[in-house]
């Protein structure tokens, strides 16, 4: 995330509205060209990811960031701000999910063995690079250089874990288990509560317990998430889209994804051979990106900050963490956003025992981020 | 170097991105879903981070 200054003079504040017109202008006519080449669809969750970039970069809102505030600070704010957009978006999407099944799906997977283990080195990751799965999008689209370096190497792991995903659920996983329903939506509110609950129980006395910041953040992420549940028919998710970036590259570079139990699958097999302007994921990836560039550009000053020097070991850490951000990713059928925030919204255990695998794992990530130089030296 | 740097980059590669992929595959406009997922009566078929393939 970036800081802003104020302008000096009226020639400055001039030709920052200029800029900030053309961003405005540029957003709408790309939107626009999506629309009309690809389909209004795309064109929507295009813009729906820059909606997703633009809330997450201007209320300096994510998901690492509250997680490392809640461990290291007691303060709990953030976190509960993401259990109540998870409740909003869960008191819509679950009925809707009820009543009109096959037109719009849930982000639901199975538990197991690798799930879990996928998802506490997510969450280690996640805390030793200060970005998850929206949270590199976002943070390198501001100009973060360690979620920039991290982000290939992402897109490289999700599409590796894909590869291996059969091997690693043959390991041993449960069938999927929704709540669904009425009883499916009390039951996932009634846990939300109990979370939120144990937050507070946690939190350091005199901590802000909801922040009207946070609580904006929240209404507007659950605003847009359901927008991508209307609009895609399926939840908000990051971790795939990369992958298929990464597939795309490899397919043209003359690879053999028939190799590959999951890419050699029909659907998959598709989607590699169609544009990424029709995957849901990539959509909204990329606007995610471009919202976050872009309100990086609008602030004005934001973009002129130094940029902060790490050692050898930080960059080689970033790679490593961003590989497997991507590939634990894989194996735990999400990240922050498709396991945790869609998954528990849409009614799906794996959503919580994700919760729960990465926060524990986020523990030993804030540990492991000093040790690994990723304390900027200034 | 300041962050101007870093985040005119991050623009490159999704510029590039894309930019690759309309070289590499077509869009057809007459072929796209409805606009709305949300009663459109067709069954959700896109890539998702959970499913597993068929």
């Amino acid at each position: 995330m970036s800081q802003a200054v104020t302008p000096d003079t009226p020639a400055a504040a001039a030709g920052g509205w200029s800029k900030r017109a053309g961003l405005l202008l540029g957003a709408l006519v790309v939107v626009a060209m999506v629309s009309l080449f690809a389909g209004a669809r795309y064109g929507m969750l295009l813009a729906i990811g820059l909606g997703f970039g633009i809330a997450l970069e201007g209320m300096r809102f994510g998901f690492a960031g509250p997680w490392r505030a809640m461990i290291l600070r007691r303060e709990p704010s953030g976190v509960i701000a993401q259990l109540l957009s998870i409740a909003l978006v869960a008191v819509v999407a679950i009925p809707l999910l009820a009543s009109h099944p096959g037109e719009l799906v849930g982000a639901q997977a199975p538990v197991g063995f690798a799930m879990i283990g996928g998802a506490f080195v997510f969450g280690a990751c996640m805390q030793i690079v200060l970005g998850c799965g929206s949270g590199t999008l976002v943070n390198a689209g501001s100009g973060n250089p360690v979620s920039l370096l991290a982000l290939p190497f992402f897109a490289l792991g999700s599409f590796a874990g894909a590869w291996n995903l059969i091997w690693w659920t043959d390991l041993g996983a449960l069938p999927i288990i929704t709540f669904g329903g009425t009883s499916g939506l009390i039951l996932t509110l009634v846990l939300i509560a109990l979370a939120v609950g144990l937050f507070l129980w946690r939190a350091a006395p005199g901590a802000v317990k909801l922040s009207r910041r946070h609580a904006i953040a929240a209404l507007v992420l659950a605003a847009l998430a359901i927008g991508n549940l209307v609009v895609a028919g399926q939840p908000w998710g990051v971790v795939y889209g990369l992958g298929l970036w990464a597939a795309k590259g490899f397919s043209v570079l003359g690879g053999d994804l028939s190799a590959s139990a999951f890419w050699a699958a029909a659907g998959s097999m598709e989607r590699v051979q169609s544009s990424l302007l029709t995957d849901y994921t990539s959509l909204t990836n990329i606007g995610i990106i471009a919202g976050a560039f872009g309100v990086a550009a609008w602030r004005r000053g934001a973009l002129s900050a130094a940029l902060p020097g790490y050692p050898a070991r930080a960059w080689v850490a970033t790679v490593v963490a961003g590989f497997l951000l991507g590939y634990s990713s894989r194996l735990a059928f999400g990240c922050n956003v498709g396991a945790f925030f869609s998954g528990i919204s849409t009614g799906s255990l794996h959503g919580w025992v994700w919760f729960v695998a990465a926060f524990c794992g986020a523990f030993y990530g804030i540990k492991l981020r000093p040790i690994l130089g990723l304390e900027a030296r200034t | 170097m300041t962050r101007a740097f870093t985040a005119s980059l991050s623009l490159v590669f999704i510029v590039a991105l894309v930019g690759f992929d309309l070289v590499t595959s077509d869009l057809n406009p007459y072929q796209a879903p409805a606009a709305f997922a949300l009663g459109s009566g067709a069954v959700a078929s896109g890539g998702f981070c959970g499913a597993l393939p068929n």
